[in-house]
């Protein structure tokens, strides 16, 4: 694109109504100072990427702006409101003009679509509430947007897309003029991500203006007409979508250059351990999530699992560890069959599951660090089999050090710990255990660059001691540096398995996607 | 991922709680119709029988629409067998030895109530206590104040207050003796206001915004509060009502056994809840309707009618049946909401 | 206000007994006011005798029950309302073997050690048919302990036919009262067993750091290996054992299994001791010691009570005032409020 017309563009832009503007907005919670003086503008009838990794601020300056957070410091104006608003919860926003849509919904499962739109404003006859009314208006909003779904159908039979777009349908009687979509798309599949783009991109062409959270950079391109990346905290600056190539936008929230992260590969000794086979599944699965699978890992084999959120990564280590109880098939641990109906079974054949949802699954945020760490292995042993005091804070101490994990000391709750050192103590926990095989899901989400990368050097490292990797990881070129081996997942099937040449960002995107194609084939990249 | 969607509408399942509401009313006529069969010489099939259902029940149908409401918002509430017995001893006390009037001690039976509402509502909405303990403390509380007034038994000898009682009203409905007489079948004034507030209670969670609101809160908490609703207000609303109903259903127990003791209503906390839960309310909250509680009642009475009629039973087995058959909706219920889930992760 | 004052402050504030201890003081406070020979303690007839001992001899019952609360608040972040209940089935099904079926007897009709077994088995089976509702169908522990709650004594009535079994034998009156020329009683015997025993456990296995990982992350417990079902469901065994034990133990002071009134409104004052002892009633981390001193500062308030001439009718009123304080204390809501008008306070200092 040439500089003229972007320059062009720009001046058509800057004619276009501000609609909200926040300037100087800064936020500290105790300890950390969570947005600085950060700006952000929104116009109408645009669609605003909101962009930054995990604890860049993004959250927080929504939070501020719907006043879930109080307003620390700074302005927030809107367009036709000739003082600054201050929103003390997220009914003032409302009432202000602005709305939320979550990835959770946040609507009533057990009311019909029709009450959902219309509950806390419900049209009245004679005192009374008018369900003729609502179900007629109901019927009137959802046709306008496009959205098929009968009025009195009951919310919680609605597929998730469905409820997301009767919140936006929601928030879009409601008057809003700024929406904001909080990683609405994470847990939709491709179809229904389009329908809620097409209902986006209605709702700007009625000068609706969007801000659009969430970490799927090919959904930015699509539908966003301007990015702000956020980075710890800090504006890193705004953007015209179609001036800022996605490497830069990924350098731009990572604050790094590409070339820094791929040096970890390089760093991979080619060692020489022999092709043993530590985990064998044969035919696998598990009713309802996860059609049979075959795979093979080796000792000292980093394998990769991939494919989009929904796939069936996660459901497909579960069914190796036991959490979910696999429906058929064989799995040798070590050469031996093995019967795994629960973890502790798969604890006892040399395995480790660090889970996807550190805080649901993972940490168990009141106790200790030290107990924490010690869980697994305690667990292992059997419940009279308690170690003593002296052996516990060993192997805290142990991988407190180890991990470089930052605690005043061992006994603090590792609920009081950063994400990211969360993630340690749960990694640290694991190899105490000193399993053979070891599955990782999502091991960096959420964790700041740094750690990120010492985690991903320690797997190499385990690799490299003779350990049996599976990593799983949304992100491509992670993958790409640490694993030997990529799986690619769909709709719960297993529909590929990359190797050496194979592993290159196109062809692994090509096999995640499938072949739409037809007949061309996948060759074609 | 997958879980936390299927966590969101886990226990909700429309279909089903139709579905339990059914098996309510068939098995309120099934267990009916054996009672008719089975004790037709004790009377059982006279119209009279089925009245006497609503008789001695007016007080527990009002009590169990309160804790319907505050269950369909989630919550609960155990205090209301505690709250009748000291209404009842508080209203015969002001009746007999304080000389006040009828009028007065209905109006205290409401204020007892209105207070316990008040105190356990703002405990539990505005400081986010468990309901549970909340009105654990309320059961005590209530059933130590009830001894505080007077731990001796007071017989009500109002005049007008046992007019108010023993005032029949005949029903067009009844049976023809041999000889040809018409015996109309009666109810008492108690039954008329214990149907006029199911009526009322149904129009109110159908057709105004706070019956709704409390469907929305107990369907998602905190859905409701993103969707604008004030989630503590409702809630508070939500056990005053439960407390003035507990407090006039109170005062209709009373009027049913003419009587204040210290041991009255105890258990009557379980008798609501099973009527409410085996009437189709979740436990988990979002789902009910006073007229499945009716039927719960309805059930219980027809356990405690069978029971006495058979004759050599001991009372204690009308508590056990209904604890059993608590025990079974719960679990049906825990089954229904399990299934749910597992459907939705397919 | 000096800085080094405040900080120790803070410090003993969050001292894990500094709540029950602070309660436990207070109350015996108001008794050395009411009653100058409170801690007098005299031997009468061979046996100890005062206020201290009378305290600690009657709240057996209630230390062992709040050690078994405790750790069933701490697994399912939920109480078991039925131990009065279990109390009395336990008493029931003991003195009906104890008197062959009769109302009263005066020797024997089956060997003591079968009677206590029996009523122990089937406390046991009331914890378990506890434990299976909350642990393996998931239904709220109140809930599920409501249905024992008003069911429990309608099977004990059932098991005594109605009538208050009388067990007229000195043996059996042992449990309840004194081990030959001991002057200590045995119900202190009974609850320092349990406390110690179930101390053992905690120390010697795992049990403890289960029950805590269990009660704060289910899920997260169930993929390190631990089996969540199985270990609520086991702190309610263990708590329907306690109340056995506990329920004989109180049918033995009045040599006599009374449905009506063994282990009446204790479950109440088990609970209080539970969040008297400074543990949340949510569940997670627990202090057992904190609940025994609990259970004490319980049983002291009852007896002052009683010596301000309060009926055993009316002292749910007071512990119930009790109860409905200290979860507004623990509330986060309160806590909130109360630290920011400390820190409120701390700025204007500051500024000042």
């Amino acid at each position: 694109m040439s500089e003229a017309d972007n320059k062009q563009r720009q001046v058509q832009r800057m004619s276009d109504s501000l609609l909200l503007s926040m300037r100087g907005i800064s936020k500290t919670f105790p300890g950390v100072r969570a947005l600085s003086n950060v700006d952000f503008s929104l116009r109408t009838g645009e669609i605003h990427a909101l962009m930054g990794e995990n604890g860049a601020g993004k959250s927080t300056l929504i939070k501020v702006l719907t006043g879930v957070y109080e307003l620390e410091s700074g302005e927030i104006r809107m367009d036709g409101i000739d003082h600054p608003i201050v929103n003390r919860s997220p009914q003032e926003a409302q009432a202000n003009g602005i709305s939320t849509v979550y990835q959770e919904v946040n609507l009533c499962p057990n009311l019909t679509v029709a009450e959902n739109l219309f509950i806390g404003r419900q049209p009245k006859k004679y005192g009374f509430i008018d369900w003729k009314t609502i179900n007629r208006k109901s019927a009137e909003i959802l046709k306008s947007l496009d959205i098929n779904v009968e009025p009195g159908k009951l919310l919680g039979e609605c597929s998730l897309a469905i409820q997301q777009m009767i919140a936006i349908a929601r928030a879009v009687d409601m008057q809003c003029r700024v929406l904001i979509l909080d990683e609405p798309t994470s847990s939709l599949d491709e179809e229904e991500v389009e329908k809620l783009f097409d209902l986006m991109r209605k709702l700007r062409s009625e000068g609706v203006g969007i801000i659009f959270v969430t970490h799927f950079l090919d959904q930015v391109y699509e539908v966003c007409d301007r990015i702000t990346v956020l980075r710890n905290g800090e504006l890193v600056g705004e953007y015209q979508t179609e001036s800022l190539p996605r490497v830069q936008l990924v350098a731009k929230m990572l604050g790094k250059e590409f070339d820094d992260l791929a040096e970890i590969k390089s760093e991979r000794k080619n060692s020489a351990i022999p092709a043993e086979p530590v985990i064998e599944a044969e035919g696998l699965t598990h009713a309802g999530t996860i059609k049979p699978f075959n795979l093979t890992i080796n000792k000292g084999e980093v394998i990769g699992l991939t494919g989009l959120l929904g796939s069936g990564r996660s459901e497909l280590v579960r069914t190796i560890y036991g959490a979910d109880r696999p429906t058929g098939g064989t799995l040798k641990v070590n050469g031996k069959t093995v019967n795994i109906t629960k973890p502790l079974d798969a604890m006892k054949n040399g395995m480790a599951y660090l889970p996807e949802d550190r805080k649901k699954d993972g940490v168990i945020s009141d106790l200790s660090v030290r107990e924490n760490i010690i869980l697994a292995l305690q667990a292992k042993r059997g419940m009279f089999h308690l170690m003593s005091r002296k052996e516990m804070d060993e192997a805290a101490d142990r991988f407190i050090d180890l991990l470089d994990i930052k605690t005043p000391d061992r006994e603090k709750p590792v609920g009081s710990l950063s994400g990211g050192n969360q993630q340690k103590v749960i990694l640290g926990r694991w190899l105490l255990t000193n399993p053979d095989y070891l599955i990782l899901d999502e091991p960096t989400r959420g964790i700041d660059i740094g750690t990120k990368t010492e985690i991903q050097k320690l797997v190499l490292q385990m690799a490299d001691e003779g350990k049996a990797i599976t990593f799983i990881s949304s992100e491509i070129d992670e993958m790409l540096r640490t694993c030997s081996h990529i799986a690619v997942l769909r709709d719960g099937k297993m529909v590929g398995e990359l190797t050496g040449e194979e592993l290159t960002q196109a062809h692994i995107m090509q096999t995640i996607a499938g072949n739409q194609t037809g007949g061309t084939g996948g060759a074609d990249a | 991922m997958l879980d936390k969607l299927t966590l969101v509408k886990k226990s909700k399942k429309p279909g089903a709680v139709a579905f339990l509401l059914m098996i309510t009313i068939l098995l309120f006529v099934v267990m009916y119709s054996i009672g008719m069969i089975v004790f037709v010489n004790k009377g059982f099939a006279k119209p009279q029988m089925f009245m006497n259902l609503f008789i001695s029940n007016a007080g527990l149908i009002v009590i169990s629409c309160g804790l319907t409401i505050v269950m369909i918002t989630g919550g609960i509430d155990i205090s209301v067998g505690s709250v009748t017995a000291l209404v009842c001893m508080v209203a015969a006390d002001l009746m007999e030895h304080k000389g006040m009037s009828v009028y007065m001690a209905l109006l205290s039976a409401l204020l007892i109530g209105l207070a316990f509402g008040v105190v356990q509502g703002f405990l539990i909405s505005y400081l986010d206590i468990q309901p549970f303990i909340v009105t654990l403390a309320g059961l005590f509380f209530g059933r130590g104040m009830t001894a505080v007034v007077s731990t001796q038994m007071i017989a009500v000898k109002n005049a007008e207050f046992l007019q108010w009682a023993n005032a029949k009203i005949n029903l067009p409905i009844g049976y023809t003796k041999k000889n040809g007489t018409f015996i109309p079948s009666y109810i008492y004034p108690t039954v008329v206001v214990a149907l006029i507030i199911v009526i009322l209670i149904t129009i109110m969670l159908q057709r105004c915004n706070f019956g709704r609101e409390l469907y929305a809160i107990g369907g998602n908490q905190q859905s409701a509060l993103m969707m604008g609703l004030n989630v503590r207000r409702v809630k508070m609303k939500a056990y005053v009502l439960d407390g003035l109903l507990a407090g006039l259903g109170g005062f209709l127990f009373c009027l049913n056994s003419c009587a204040g003791f210290v041991e009255q209503a105890k258990g009557l906390e379980m008798d609501a809840i099973s009527a409410a839960v085996i009437g189709g309310t979740l436990l988990s909250g979002g789902v009910g309707t006073v007229v499945g509680t009716l039927f719960g009642v309805l059930i219980k009475g027809t356990i405690a009618s069978l029971i006495t009629t058979q004759g050599t039973l001991s009372s204690w087995w009308v508590r056990i049946v209904l604890s059993a058959l608590l025990c079974f909706f719960i679990v049906l219920q825990a089954i229904i909401a399990g299934v749910g889930g597992k459907k939705l992760k397919k | 206000m000096n800085a080094k004052t405040k900080f120790d402050w803070g410090k003993l504030v969050h001292w894990r007994f500094f709540m029950p201890i602070v309660c436990l003081f207070l109350v015996l406070l108001v008794n050395v006011i009411q009653t100058p020979d409170f801690f007098v303690i005299s031997i009468n007839n061979g046996v100890l005798y005062g206020y201290l001992i009378d305290i600690i001899n009657r709240a057996s019952e209630l230390v062992i029950l709040a050690v078994g609360m405790t750790l069933v608040t701490a697994a399912s972040g939920g109480q078991d309302i039925s131990v009065g209940a279990v109390m009395a089935v336990a008493a029931g099904i003991c003195c009906q073997i104890l008197s062959g079926g009769a109302v009263s007897t005066n020797t024997l009709m089956a060997p003591m050690a079968i009677a206590i077994l029996a009523a122990l088995a089937a406390s046991v089976l009331c914890g378990a048919f506890n434990g299976f509702l909350v642990s393996v169908l998931g239904i709220q522990p109140m809930v599920a302990t409501l249905i024992l709650f008003t069911a429990g004594r309608g099977i004990a009535q059932l098991v005594t036919k109605g009538q208050i079994t009388y067990v007229r034998v000195d043996s059996y009156r042992v449990m309840g009262g004194y081990i030959g020329a001991c002057p200590v009683p045995t119900p202190v015997f009974f609850a320092i067993g349990v406390v110690l025993v179930v101390n053992l456990v905690l120390n010697k296995t795992a049990l403890g750091l289960y029950i805590e990982s269990v009660g704060v992350n289910g899920s997260a417990s169930r993929l390190v290996g631990l089996n969540s079902t199985h270990i609520k469901f086991l702190t309610y065994v263990i708590m329907g054992l306690l109340s056995g034990v506990a329920g004989i133990v109180a049918s033995s002071r009045i040599y006599s299994a009374d449905a009506n009134n063994i282990g009446l409104n204790l479950e109440m004052d088990a609970i209080l001791a539970v969040a008297l002892g400074g543990n949340n009633l949510g569940g997670g981390r627990f202090n057992l010691m904190g609940s025994v001193i609990g259970a004490y500062t319980i049983q002291a308030l009852t007896t002052t009570l009683y010596a301000m001439k309060v009926s055993a009718d009316q002292l749910p009123v007071y512990k119930a005032i009790v109860v409905i304080i200290i979860v507004v204390i623990q509330s986060p809501v309160f806590q909130k409020k109360f630290r920011s008008m400390r820190h409120g306070k701390a700025v204007t200092v500051n500024a000042g």
